[in-house]
């Protein structure tokens, strides 16, 4: 695997209107280090990772990916396509190219913006999907897919771009109850190959799996952060502790 | 009342196919032009280009609030007055310009409409994989606009067609023209005339028909 960049997030503000969502966030991830994120509904978990790549533009803090850094203050659009090259996203709702088939929702991005041979993006959007279990669906569109389906497209779509760091949106939140399993385990697979992961997800127990840190927020902010069995057994912010016992319990239903 | 004289329509209707190419021509050509020149203005709509966005609505205006034969006459007759160059502009040419402009202007709207309405989500993963704005609109949301706009899109083409029957009053001899023609010389303007009518019909119908095939081409990525 190539040497990958960690990734700096150095006092990050975004407000929609009059409501700050994200209140001065610092967060440093190591080349490999696969995080996630986790607290009450609402505290800006998503929008953090809509800054970190520019899809919302954060009103001010810098954002540095290896030698690449991004001041929304003075970012121009070219440092935004650098940014959104050096990460990939996996969505909530997948948001395949609803007009790609599977190996070409794979293969557009390597060919349009990696400049890579149409050949080329073919075989590593073949090789994507067998890694995924799609080798079968390559040609099926989106609609034809279920939603199990959709989602192991659209990480295969990410983990294809070779990005310094994959974002995660809360990827099994609009699945039926049905579909999640597979998807936490292709994303088990990525994160066995030590690629840097930003997840937002409510899969606790997935999360206390895969995570090398948890951080918990609300209200926007980082309120505590440490190994999952430090934070999710021994929180210290009352925050926290509220917040894991109302999941534990919704957990016990 | 008299009977139609129905040998004098039958022995009319290969003279008169003989100008079909040429309408197809103008319509196909018009279309053509009309197709890029609105997308070019409707991508400009939804991005709102400061400036351009000025004289891109003033365009969509002007050429929407003013009647095809007059903007034809506009082209044919007035602009030479006042572009020399123009002086040689023929009626076919300056027939093929008016319908791209006025044409455009209507796409042009019904386009914007479409990108529009292409889900957000399309919009956000186009820009997570790092593509540029123009790659995203080639890519991903014209193609998937371009399925929505169809109908209406099909709908102006229809119109254009029947359009290029106006080249007729700027001295082209097309099909309005060659009838125009035929008729004076017989006086049979009914029986011309329906002739005329019977051929505009079947080129919509044949168009319609590949309409169906052309949307269930763009339909195929939404078949479950």
């Amino acid at each position: 695997m190539t040497s990958k960049a960690g990734i700096s997030i150095e006092g990050l503000n975004k407000s929609f209107g009059e409501t700050a969502v994200l209140k001065n966030i610092n967060l440093d991830i190591a080349p490999g280090e696969r995080v996630v994120v986790i607290g009450p509904s609402g505290t800006g978990k998503s929008t953090l990772l809509r800054c970190l790549n520019f899809l919302d533009r954060p009103d001010s803090g810098t954002i540095r990916v290896g030698d690449l850094t991004v001041d929304p203050a003075n970012a121009s659009r070219s440092d935004i396509l650098a940014l959104r090259r050096r990460t990939s996203f996996v969505f909530q709702n997948y948001a395949l190219f609803a007009n790609k088939t599977a190996r070409e929702n794979i293969a557009q991005a390597l060919i349009t913006v990696k400049g890579q041979s149409k050949a080329d993006a073919m075989a590593r959007a073949d090789e994507t999907l067998r890694e995924t279990g799609l080798a079968d669906k390559a040609n099926s569109y989106p609609a034809a897919l279920s939603g199990g389906q959709q989602q192991r497209v659209g990480i295969g779509r990410a983990m294809a771009l070779d990005a310094d760091l994959m974002l995660f949106d809360e990827p099994t939140s609009a699945l039926d109850p049905e579909w999640v399993g597979e998807v936490l385990d292709l994303m088990r697979r990525v994160a066995e190959q030590r690629q840097t992961m930003l997840i937002v997800t409510h899969e606790m127990q997935f999360a206390r799996e895969i995570a090398d840190r948890i951080v918990f927020m609300s209200d926007g902010q980082i309120v505590e952060q440490g190994k999952p069995e430090q934070l999710l057994e021994a929180p210290e912010d009352p925050r926290t502790k509220a917040f894991l016992r109302r999941v534990a319990k919704v957990g016990l239903e | 009342m008299r009977a139609l004289d129905f040998e004098y329509m039958w022995d009319l209707v290969p003279v008169l196919l003989g100008y079909v190419p040429l309408t197809l021509f103008m319509s196909l050509v018009g279309m053509f032009f009309a197709l890029i020149l609105a997308s070019v203005l409707a991508v400009e709509r939804v991005f709102r280009v400061p400036v351009l966005d000025v004289f891109v609505r003033l365009f969509i205006s002007f050429f929407r609030g003013t009647p095809l034969l007059v903007q034809l006459f506009l082209f044919y007759y007035g602009l030479p007055q006042v572009l020399s160059f123009l002086t040689t502009i023929n009626g076919v040419t300056a027939t093929i310009m008016g319908l791209t402009l006025h044409f455009s202007a209507y796409m042009a709207e019904s386009i914007r409409a479409a990108i529009l309405g292409v889900d957000r989500s399309q919009w956000e993963a186009a820009q997570a994989v790092g593509m540029t704005q123009g790659q995203m609109m080639g890519h991903i949301i014209l193609p998937q606009a371009a399925r929505v706009a169809a109908p209406t899109l099909v709908n102006y083409f229809i119109d254009m067609i029947k359009g290029t029957s106006l080249a007729f009053t700027l001295g082209v001899t097309e099909l309005m023209g060659a009838a125009q023609k035929e008729a004076a010389g017989s006086f049979l303007y009914f029986e011309a005339f329906l002739v005329v009518a019977a051929i505009y019909w079947i080129m919509v119908e044949a168009l319609s028909f590949s309409q169906r095939h052309l949307e269930t081409y763009l339909n195929k990525a939404y078949a479950r």
